[in-house]
């Protein structure tokens, strides 16, 4: 198990919303859970159960935040070793399952 | 006799008849007991040997019967054969029958194979894709012994080697008629074959195996494991490429990707407009993941490499569409099958473990020597290729679109598509800088590195980020590039240049899921024909019997 936490600044902060959650706990897959936050950024938490690629989370949220542009959203993040591929598409389900939030870019 | 015997031109003849008269007054059928004997009495030390092991079915009872003779007797073979697959073909070498190797594929036995090697324990002539091996066949390693499996025999000898014909007629071809030995096993012995697969008089022994050879249901993918990633890179090669070039003949690898691609046919494709206009031809075995595009009436033609166990029935009913006998059951010829894929077939579509950023790909991993099997054939373009279609012309004039003088020289091109997920299991990259094959060329001291699809037969990368069009760079830099632009968040993808990225994408060399109309939220499990096994049977109207392994209701 592995804890990871990344914040991500700027962006525009969504408007209230009611959590979301996408994804199930299951080898390869993850379950990713959105709230509203106060701050104005894009805070991340990540707990996997594969070591050794916070690296490459950094990267994937971070492409993320690039694509959507989002802030006042924390993103809870169960993994059980999906892969970058799984990751994204999960995000962005999650995200799109927030009324009015899923504009493409 | 004495006259042949002495003639400098039939010495072959001449040894051929030496060995029969040592194996003496047998019958024709021999008792199951006596092929040990009878192999000691055929075989001569440092013979090429063909112990027939296909793809997928395996003379095994005769690959035991070769592991008992003495090696007092028998010893120093050099075993000529597609496919080594159970521990009996290496068996020989630790027991000091064979030495020498010339092969195709090893896949379920690499790492043991590659320990042999590093012990000193056989010399490898070299690693051959399929139809390069069966050639040599005719030409440097003709086989003076083969032992081969077919499914049943007449008391005359002739054999019927029903669905799974596979390698048999190649390896009987060239050893019958170059005054070698054929031994058969075979299920059974009937009074009358359902059909004549190889005439009488090219076999010399006959022998009735204790149990049936051994066939490995090796094309058999149960769509309850396919994943959502994997529907949308199917989702992509059916846009981004079928319907873009209009593929109308083609071979699949044998992964999920693919399998994924067949059953979004008669879905997604059919939603496209796309049924009549892709995908009607195909150099395919059985797969039964195709069972609902054929039932849609996407498939006009398939011709196999072998047979897919469960599918007997099921071919059986569809002879529209597969090549049967007149007995009703499925003719596979490997041989014929992979011509067929590599000079009748527009587009070849597999998977890797490795892709360097030349586009060079290779299984070879570290510690494991598994060959090439077919995928060379198929995922190479057929530079003696003459007849034209769109896709192939399409493709061609892409790639010497500005070129002049010879380069520029018109003609057509294969696809040859790499359909890979960034990342494998364990996530392990796909995309690498340097492929394993290099290491392991230098540790077993091959003369090239085992690359089994060349980059510059490579036409398109296809990752879950997106399509690299390779016939559209121009040079190597743009060809890395590309292929690092759709390379994702592995090493070698986030090395990216981002500017030259962005500008190969403005020009259309890479293209995005966005950039194809496809929005991954899109990519579910939904869009496939059938979701698991037991959809594949109904679809088949329960003509499909899928093995008990596969079988989970």
């Amino acid at each position: 198990m592995e804890t990871l936490a990344f914040t991500f600044d700027g962006g525009r902060t969504l408007p209230p919303f009611a959590p979301a959650l996408v994804g199930v706990v299951a080898s390869g897959n993850l379950e990713v859970l959105l709230e509203p936050a106060q701050e104005a950024s894009c805070r991340v938490v990540v707990d996997t159960s594969a070591r050794g690629f916070g690296a490459i989370w950094e990267a994937v949220l971070r492409d993320f935040h690039a694509r959507h542009g989002v802030a006042g959203l924390l993103v809870s993040i169960h993994d059980m070793g999906a892969t970058p591929a799984v990751v994204s598409l999960r995000l962005d389900q999650a995200l799109a399952a927030i009324a009015g939030a899923g504009e493409e870019t | 006799m004495t006259a042949i015997a002495d003639s400098p031109w039939t010495r072959q003849r001449t040894n051929r008849a030496a060995r029969l008269a040592r194996a003496g007054t047998r019958d024709k059928v021999v008792p199951a007991d006596d092929i040990v004997a009878l192999l000691e009495a055929l075989i001569e030390p440092g013979d090429r040997v063909c112990l027939e092991g296909d793809n997928q079915k395996q003379a095994d009872f005769l690959a035991r019967a070769l592991t008992q003779v003495s090696p007092e007797r028998v010893h120093d073979l050099h075993m000529v054969q597609s496919v080594l697959s159970l521990p009996e073909h290496l068996d020989l070498f630790e027991l000091g029958i064979a030495s020498r190797l010339d092969f195709s594929f090893s896949g379920p036995q690499a790492l043991r194979l590659a320990q042999l090697l590093g012990a000193g324990k056989l010399q490898i002539g070299a690693i051959h894709t399929y139809l390069e091996l069966f050639g040599r066949y005719f030409v440097d390693l003709t086989p003076k012994v083969s032992l081969i499996a077919a499914q049943a025999a007449d008391v005359h000898g002739n054999l019927y080697t029903g669905p799974n014909t596979e390698d048999t007629p190649a390896i009987v071809e060239a050893t019958a008629f170059k005054s070698g030995i054929v031994v058969a096993q075979v299920d059974e012995i009937v009074e009358r074959l359902p059909r004549i697969d190889i005439p009488s008089d090219w076999v010399d022994f006959v022998v009735r195996a204790p149990e049936p050879a051994f066939i490995e249901p090796l094309f058999t993918r149960d769509p309850a494991q396919i994943s959502e990633i994997q529907v949308l890179m199917a989702m992509m090669a059916i846009k981004g490429i079928y319907a873009e070039y209009g593929v109308q003949s083609l071979n699949h690898g044998i992964g999920f990707d693919t399998a994924a691609i067949e059953l979004l046919l008669p879905t997604y494709g059919e939603r496209l407009g796309l049924k009549g206009r892709i995908c009607r031809h195909w150099a395919l075995n059985p797969h039964p993941a195709l069972i609902p595009a054929i039932e849609a009436g996407w498939i006009e033609s398939v011709h196999s490499f072998g047979s897919e166990l469960g599918m007997e029935d099921y071919v059986r009913a569809r002879p529209d569409v597969f090549f049967t006998g007149p007995d009703g059951s499925l003719r596979s010829n490997r041989a014929y099958c992979q011509a067929a894929g590599h000079y009748a077939c527009d587009l070849f579509i597999g998977s890797t473990l490795q892709m360097d950023m030349m586009g060079n790909s290779s299984t070879a991993t570290l510690g494991r020597i598994a060959g090439f099997g077919g995928a060379p054939n198929m995922g190479a373009d057929a530079r003696g290729r003459r007849h034209a279609s769109a896709a192939w012309l399409k493709a061609g004039r892409e790639a010497r679109d500005g070129l002049a003088g010879s380069r520029g020289t018109p003609r057509g091109q294969k696809l040859v598509v790499q359909m890979v997920e960034t990342f494998r299991e364990h996530m392990q990259p796909a995309f690498v800088e340097t492929l394993d094959a290099w290491k392991l060329a230098e540790q077993a001291a091959m003369p090239l590195p085992p690359i089994m699809i060349y980059g510059d037969d490579v036409t398109h990368v296809l990752t879950e980020e997106g399509i690299a069009n390779l016939l559209l760079c121009r040079d190597d830099a743009e060809r890395e590039q590309a292929i690092r632009g759709v390379a994702g968040f592995t090493p070698a993808g986030q090395k990216r240049d981002r500017a030259m990225v962005e500008r190969l994408r403005a020009r259309g060399v890479i293209r995005r899921p966005a950039d194809l109309g496809i929005d991954p939220r899109d990519a579910t499990r939904n869009l496939l024909a059938a979701r698991s096994m037991r959809d594949l049977v109904r679809a088949s109207g329960g003509l499909y019997k899928p093995p008990r392994r596969f079988r989970n209701w």
